[in-house]
Order: C-alpha cells, then structure tokens, then sequence
C-alpha cells in the first residue's frame, strides 16, 4: 500500500503487537498522518469549536436568531482545518481525486462509533451537491463520507444550484433562501453529513427542512470544524 | 461553457484559427473551448485516455503506469464504476469514460520572420562556437544535441541565433524547464530579444493558458499537453529534478516535437547516462567550460565538523561555520546558506539571527531570511536578496540553479545529506562569483564525513576549469 497523499510506499517496524496479529492497512504514511490534527479537548458542545465554553457565542447566537431553540442539536467534527487538510480537500473535492477520501475513512467511523453509537434507528443523510456541480465533479464527496458510517443512508436531500458557499459571507449564507428541495420526510433521528462545517448555515437550512416535515432530532457529523 | 475564442464574436472561427489553437495539442473535451454543434462539425479524433494492459494501465496524457496512482471512481454520469489516473490530476482530470482528442486537421503554417532577433550584446568566442553549433544543428535538423554549459556560461543568449534560425523557416520553438521560476525569469528576456515573435510562457497558473504562440516557453508537465507540435524542442536543465526520475516526463518531451525536428539539452550538470552517450559517442555535444566573463569556477573547500549533528539536532549553526562567517575574505558579500531541510531553514534562521545580531554582523533582525519550495513569498525574499535588502538568505535545494545572485558567498551545512548529490553541489557551487565585477567567491562545504557526492563535485569543477584552459 502507498500513501494516498505522498504516494511513498508505506512500512511499518515489527513490533509485538503486529508479530503475529495482521494490522489493518494504512491509508497515509506516517509522516502525512501527523500533518492532521484530530480535534481533542473541550470544545462546544453544538459546533465542535475548540472552545471554553460548553456553548459558543456562535451558537448561543444561533439560539437566539432561531428563536430560543436551535435546530441542529449537536454538530461533531473530527479534524481541524490546517494548511495540509485544506490541500487535501482542495485535491480530493476540486480535482476529483476520489480517493483522497479514502485517507479519511479510518478516523471517521472510529470517532462516529465513539460518538453517536448509542442512538437508535439514525439515518445519515448526506448534504447534497446541485446537478450542475455534480456533472462537473462526478462525485459527492458528502455521500461518500456517508457511506463509510455503518448506518443506513438515505440521500433525501436536493439542491438548487446557486453560488459557491466557499464565495459567501456569513450574512450572504443567511439571508440566502434555503437551497434544499426534500424528496421525501424522514421521521427518524437524522445525522446530516458532510465535509465542512464553517459556519453552519447549510447544515441549518438543511436541518430545518427536514424537521418541518417531521424529522424529530437532527444531528451533523462534519469531517474538519473550519 | 465558455465561449468559443474566436476573433470575431458570434462568428465561427475560422479554420485558420481552429487550426493554430487546437492542431498540435491532446486536449480534454472541456479544455476545448467549442460550441457542441462546431466541435462536431470539426476533424477532432478522440483517443482513449486511458488503456488497458495485460497487467497494467497505461494514462495516454501522462504516460503513468503505476498501480498506486490509478484508482476508480464511481462516475456519476455514466452511471459507471471506472479508472482515473491520478498522476496528472492538477491539469484537469483524466477519465476512463471521457477520450482525450486530437485535431486531425491541417497543421497550422507558422509565419516566417525575415530577422527576429532584436538582442544586440555580443557574445565571447566560447559562447560563438557554441552558438554557432547550435545553429548548425537547427538548419540540418540535427536530431539533438547536448549543449555542456559550466554555471554562469551565459546559456541563454548562446540560444539567441539558433532560435532565430529557426523562426527564419517558419519553425515552432519550445524551450522547456523543470521550474516555474526559471520559465517566469526567462520570458521576459526572450520576449525582449524576439519582440516581433509571440511568445507565451506556461506553467502552473500562468497566465497565458492555451499555448497558442509560436515560441512556447513551459514547465516540462506542460508539455503533456501537446503532441507533434514542436520543430525545435529546447530542454534547459535537463539533469534536474523532476526530468530524470519521472518518466512520464521525457515520454511528453518525446511526443510533443514533430517528426522533423531538433532537440537541445541544455545541462551544466549531465547526468550519468548522458556523459555515458557522449563518452561513447552516440550523443553530439558541445562544451562550453569557460564562464561568460573569462573567471574559473569557483572551487569548493570543505570543512571537516566533529560532531555536526549536535548543535544541528538544535537547529544551531555548528561553530566552524562561524568563524568562517566572521573570518570571509570579503566581508562585503551577501552570504547564501543551503540546508538540507525547510525545517532546518527555518529553525536556523531564528538561532542565526540572535548569534549575527549579538556579534554585531548584521544590525537589522530584517537582514536574514529563509526561503524554500513551498514558501508563497519566495519570489519576493529571491528578489530582496538580488537588491541587496537581505544579508544572509537561507535556503533549500530551490535555490540551487536557475537564479543568478551577483556576489555572495555560498555555505553548505551538512553537506553530506542525500539531498546534495554531485549535481547539486555543483549547482550550488556555481552559485558564487557570477558576475564580472565579482568573479569569485568561496563556497565551502560543512560535513561530519566526505561523501562520495562531495569529492565527485570538486573533481568534476576541477575537471572543468582545467577543459577550460585553467592551471591551478
């Protein structure tokens, strides 16, 4: 196996603890793997920003612009967004390179397992990319973040092409309609997934949507916390 | 979509036109800026990208064979599971589902220019000679020629006359390098010397993109774009990294010249298999020992360090290194530091910084600076450094050739990392005394044990300096 970043073949010292058991096969060098830095510590219990306070001053400002009750009870996010993360995801999603995506498969199901293990009949349901961008990249890179959770996944969610998120402004995001169509209502736990969580706007509009329909708890699993 | 480049909007171009933007090239269906009725109606014949082996794949625009760097992709548009290749995949994705085209069309007639060439220095003989072989090559299609050129020969004007013999018939011209740098510092010197002529440089966001000029000046992964384009393909530094250990690179150099056509490997440095085909004869050459302005090269000391690694380990500049600094016979000479890692660069230059401010060498914290590959100001410390605002610059390998700073002093700390083979030391060393007012410079290696590479680069200056007529 070569490094899925570095692509230098990737070897590992015999130790005593892989003399006799096979070790799982690694997706990044040893080397690469350390570029990225696994969120840790305390953090806000809604976003996932490395923070003091159980809730932001983000969040609790999302509380009250959504009038008392958030609708996205808790966003978990693994990495953070360092320079190297930021050339991946500019590999993995902009150039297409599908398989970047595989480097993040690991921590991702280790940490959703830790996390979210003990709610009952969730559904992942996957942040969706609008038909024009989709004929461009040929790939969601959320559906594929999705499909490496050990739960079901239902992509009920359409998007209307509009502009790049990454352009917008935080005021621009909100005053922006919601760009989710919603082909049919989940009642079940829902857990929105994607790559990013910068400022929460899209997982929010999403999170609405589908609560308006009879979804009773959303939660958002993000790959890096922007 | 874009919107056809044509000269007239709304009109479609004409096949002149279509003819000089699109004939020579091997281009994805999305690099080629037609409307869907006119790009039919046009002669492009689409080539699978990617081809199936026995055993392998094979990424007909980058040549890449390798397992690793293929990998599938669930393709939502042709509902498809199948390959891409993810070797080139910074120029725009290869797909197994989408051809690769090429415009089989008439090749465009290039113009001929009565006299091109607006350069008026004048050359010293060496340079001549070599000019003049050059020349020879150009006008009988010569198939290629190496051109052994010391640091600071002055290669680029030696090219002046044969480019200019060249465009005399109506000929296309590409001069290739591995560095982005090298290709944005030369395309103002030739657009200067050839100012009737277009000329377009191409590299990693460049920009000029769609490499429609007579004389191209490009990056050597640029080359993969184009395919039978080139009557006179020009290869500076063809002993560099990335060249000579990635193979697609030369299979692009390969394709992209014509079946008439002359190549020149311009190297200061050849590697082994180059001087193996000269020594056997099977590779027409010229060599070129003497700098421009008549100086030897410099040749390298070296400095034996008992227990280099120690104060390195601490990212501090060992002791003899030092008392070099302070005891220089030119004090006045800006100092180039070469490390082996970015790491080191950096580290260093905070340690180096205190130590030359608390002995009084430097007065400004701001006289000292690192650079390395992926610094986004590199160009502006490179800059600062030539203008004399910085005293001490450290560097990686990046600096090692290309880049013409006119007196310095070059030091090369733990000289015996794999990072510095023979190449690149001589590159390095060659880095000293470049400019006639300043002729000489010392470079010396720092090292806890000669290395093979060290000794091969003093002999090999030495060898030269003696081809060029000098006795030390």
């Amino acid at each position: 196996m070569n490094c899925l970043w570095c692509d230098e073949e990737i070897t590992s010292d015999v130790t005593w603890s892989n003399v006799a058991l096979p070790t799982k096969a690694k997706s990044l060098c040893e080397g690469c793997e350390k570029e990225l830095t696994v969120l840790n510590g305390s953090r806000c219990l809604r976003c996932s920003r490395v923070s003091e306070e159980k809730i932001c001053k983000d969040c609790k400002w999302w509380e009250h612009y959504m009038g008392g009750e958030d609708v996205l009870t808790a966003n978990y996010s693994v990495f953070a967004y360092n320079e190297r993360m930021q050339d991946m995801i500019a590999k993995w999603k902009y150039r297409g390179d599908y398989q970047i995506g595989f480097a993040f498969q690991g921590r991702f199901t280790q940490l959703f397992k830790k996390q979210f293990n003990d709610i009952k009949n969730i559904v992942a349901v996957p942040i969706p990319l609008s038909k024009e961008r989709m004929n461009e990249r040929r790939f969601n890179q959320a559906e594929m973040l999705a499909h490496f959770l050990p739960i079901e996944v239902d992509s009920v969610l359409d998007r209307v092409h509009g502009e790049k998120q990454s352009k917008k402004n935080r005021y621009q995001r909100l005053s922006s309609e919601n760009p989710f169509k919603l082909q049919k209502a989940i009642n079940k736990p829902v857990i929105l997934v994607d790559d990013i969580y910068t400022t929460g706007t899209t997982l929010r509009h999403a999170a609405r949507l589908l609560q308006q329909h009879g979804c009773p708890i959303t939660y958002a699993y993000t790959l890096i916390r922007g | 979509m874009k919107k056809p480049s044509s000269p007239a909007e709304g009109l479609p171009p004409s096949d002149q036109v279509i003819s000089k933007n699109y004939s020579g090239k091997l281009l994805l269906r999305n690099e080629i800026r037609l409307e869907e009725p006119q790009f039919r109606a046009l002669p492009f014949t689409p080539i699978p990208s990617i081809k199936r082996k026995t055993f392998s794949h094979e990424c007909q625009r980058c040549h890449n064979q390798k397992k690793s760097l293929f990998a599938s992709i669930p393709c939502s548009s042709c509902q498809k599971t199948h390959l891409y290749c993810r070797k080139c995949i910074e120029m725009g994705r290869i797909m197994e589902c989408e051809p690769l085209y090429e415009c089989s069309g008439e090749s465009f007639h290039w113009p001929r220019h009565e006299a091109p060439c607006s350069w008026d220095g004048t050359l010293t003989e060496v340079q001549q000679q070599a000019a003049d072989r050059i020349v020879h090559a150009v006008k009988n299609n010569e198939r290629e020629l190496l051109v052994w050129a010391v640091c600071g020969a002055g290669k680029t004007e030696m090219l002046f006359q044969g480019i200019s013999e060249a465009l005399k018939d109506g000929k296309r011209i590409c001069i290739a390098t591995p560095r982005a740098d090298v290709v944005r510092e030369l395309k103002p010197r030739i657009q200067q010397a050839f100012a009737k002529v277009s000329v377009q440089a191409l590299y990693g966001g460049s920009k000029d993109k769609d490499g429609t000029a007579q004389v191209i000046l490009a990056t050597t992964h640029q080359l993969l774009r184009f395919k039978h384009a080139f009557d006179l393909l020009i290869i500076d530094e063809i002993d560099a990294f990335p060249f000579h250990k990635d193979t697609s690179l030369p299979f692009a150099a390969n394709r992209a010249k014509k079946d008439i056509h002359t190549t020149i490997y311009l190297t200061a440095t050849p590697r082994q298999h180059h001087r193996l085909q000269i020594a056997f004869n099977k590779l027409p050459h010229i060599f070129v020992p003497i700098r421009y302005h008549g100086h030897p090269l410099p040749v390298p000391s070296t400095k034996m360090c008992y227990s280099l690694k120690k104060p390195l380990t601490k990212y501090m500049p060992p002791r003899s290194f030092m008392n070099w600094i302070k005891q220089r016979k030119n004090q006045s000479r800006q100092i180039l530091i070469f490390v082996p890692t970015i790491k080191m660069a950096e580290k260093m230059k905070e340690n180096l910084q205190k130590i030359l401010i608390a002995d009084n060498m430097i007065k400004d914290p701001k006289e000292i600076d690192f650079v390395h590959a992926e610094d986004p100001k590199r160009e502006e410390k490179v800059q600062q450094f030539r203008a004399k605002l910085l005293r001490v610059l450290l560097t990686t390998t990046i600096l090692e050739r290309g880049v013409t700073f006119p007196s310095v002093d070059v030091g090369v700390l733990d000289s015996g990392d794999k990072v510095f083979d023979e190449a690149a030391l001589v590159q390095i060393a060659g880095r000293a005394g470049r400019s006639s007012d300043d002729p000489t410079g010392e470079v010396v290696f720092f090292h806890d044990g000669r290395t093979d590479a060290m000794v091969q680069a003093i002999q090999s200056i030495k060898k030269m300096n003696r081809r060029g007529g000098f006795i030390e």
